[in-house]
């Protein structure tokens, strides 16, 4: 049975029918060839699928699309205007924070939830914060450092604005 | 890997996925959210005909003081009960309890009542309810039920739900002086199953005295339990270090671990009896705050 859903990927509106068992991850990359989200361990542990599910970081791999009707997501794409860089992604970018990059976007979006919730974390407290979040390459040192950086840099941007 | 083919129905009030959960029968499911039911439909553990999914109901997400009693809305997250001012103020088992759940992406949607509903022994909620000596409120075809916790856990995987009850409301005591609680997990890696798990709850009256004592367990057993014969011990007592020790052997005695890839039997036998007694300590330590 086909369900009928719209959701808002990335500021725009989209309108897709969809299985009852179809992934949100399968909805994102099959469907919407967006494939900066990724599947990595396909059982909630890893986070290559994790994006933001109306400003929260989600694993896409254990939440059915169907569910995602009437939702606001932003994936990896989605993050900051095009040839423009999210001050976590520039963060990753100037400390290394990746290798093979295969779990960089999860990491970016999981790091955009934490910093709403805790803008001036903790090493220990962002080490527990992307604790779902799972790199085989960095040893993760480099993407604490990122982490640290990018709070740094939207601290500074917050009170430019006000 | 996907789950095999099911039938979404989204219910609009829990009496809309109560009437839908009557129509389709028992091969319906109802889900929160999801991340324990989800996980085991893609590998094939659970395959429902009809999934009902409850988590866009109105008004089952709260956490409030109501007289004696603490209630949590079933449909309230870990995230929102981790980011509790109240919680974090005057409850820390559940505090102690949350950082230790899953990963925060998982938190993020998993609610509390599919934690307890789901009748797994490895999830850390119902030890957490079992010392706290909890009341599962839930509605179904026949009204609205209170079940005891001692009376909530059935078997592997089977609560004293009905295939049409929902769990709509955890009820604990409200925190007072001369109470207090604490929860520790050990485990390989943050998301995966306990080793071992132990929850502590203290009453203790003005003169320092247990009034009333809750131990209750994570996965070392089928069936999530507490520890009877350890918190007789301490009823009735001022609480010493001696009867701290004689708690942690009694409680490493009774719980039921099964040797696995996260240990033998016997190491989390030991397990059970240093977390036992650290428990014990930091939840006097709280009560006597």
């Amino acid at each position: 049975m086909k369900h009928e859903i719209t959701l808002t990927i990335n500021g725009a509106s989209v309108t897709a029918k969809v299985d009852s068992r179809l992934l949100l991850v399968h909805f994102i990359r099959e469907q919407l060839d967006l494939t900066g989200t990724h599947i990595g361990c396909d059982t909630s542990n890893c986070g290559a699928c994790t994006i933001l599910l109306n400003g929260k970081s989600v694993k896409s791999c254990t939440y059915l699309a169907v569910r995602a009707d009437g939702a606001e997501i932003t994936t990896i794409e989605g993050l900051s205007p095009e040839g423009t860089n999210h001050p976590i992604q520039q963060a990753f970018h100037d400390q290394h924070g990746l290798h093979c990059g295969f779990c960089t976007p999860g990491m970016i979006l999981r790091s955009v939830d934490l910093l709403k919730n805790n803008p001036n974390p903790t090493e220990e407290e962002i080490r527990w914060g992307i604790s779902g979040n799972l790199c085989r390459c960095t040893g993760y040192n480099n993407i604490v450092k990122s982490v640290q950086q990018a709070a740094q840099e939207m601290q500074k941007e917050k009170e430019a604005t006000v | 890997m996907i789950p095999a083919n099911f039938t979404y129905h989204k219910a609009a009030s829990v009496k809309d996925a109560i009437a839908m959960a009557e129509e389709l029968g028992e091969e319906a499911k109802f889900m929160s959210g999801g991340h324990s039911l989800l996980p085991m439909m893609k590998l094939r553990f659970a395959t429902p005909e009809h999934i009902i999914d409850i988590s866009k109901i109105d008004g089952l997400s709260y956490i409030k003081e109501d007289g004696d009693v603490l209630k949590i809305g079933a449909l309230t997250t870990q995230t929102e009960m981790e980011y509790s001012d109240l919680l974090k103020e005057n409850y820390h088992i559940f505090s102690d309890a949350i950082k230790l759940t899953a990963d925060p992406s998982v938190r993020n949607v998993g609610t509390i009542g599919g934690n307890i509903a789901h009748g797994d022994a490895a999830n850390d909620q119902p030890a957490l309810m079992f010392a706290m000596r909890a009341t599962i409120v839930a509605e179904g075809a026949d009204g609205t039920k209170s079940i005891p916790i001692d009376e909530f856990f059935h078997g592997f995987y089977m609560t004293a739900l009905e295939p049409t009850d929902i769990l709509v409301e955890i009820q604990v005591p409200k925190a007072r002086k001369g109470c207090g609680g604490a929860y520790q997990k050990v485990e390989r890696k943050v998301g995966d199953y306990a080793t071992a798990g132990v929850a502590v709850y203290l009453e203790l009256d003005d003169a320092g005295v247990c009034q009333q004592v809750g131990i209750g367990l994570t996965n070392v057993s089928a069936v999530p339990m507490r520890v009877e014969r350890a918190e007789e011990l301490l009823r009735g007592q001022k609480i010493t270090q001696d009867l701290i020790e004689q708690a942690g052997v009694i409680t490493s005695e009774d719980c039921e671990p099964v040797s696995d890839l996260r240990g033998s039997e016997a190491y989390k036998r030991s397990l059970v009896n240093t977390i036992t007694k650290r428990m014990l300590n930091k939840a006097l330590e709280r009560a006597n705050q």
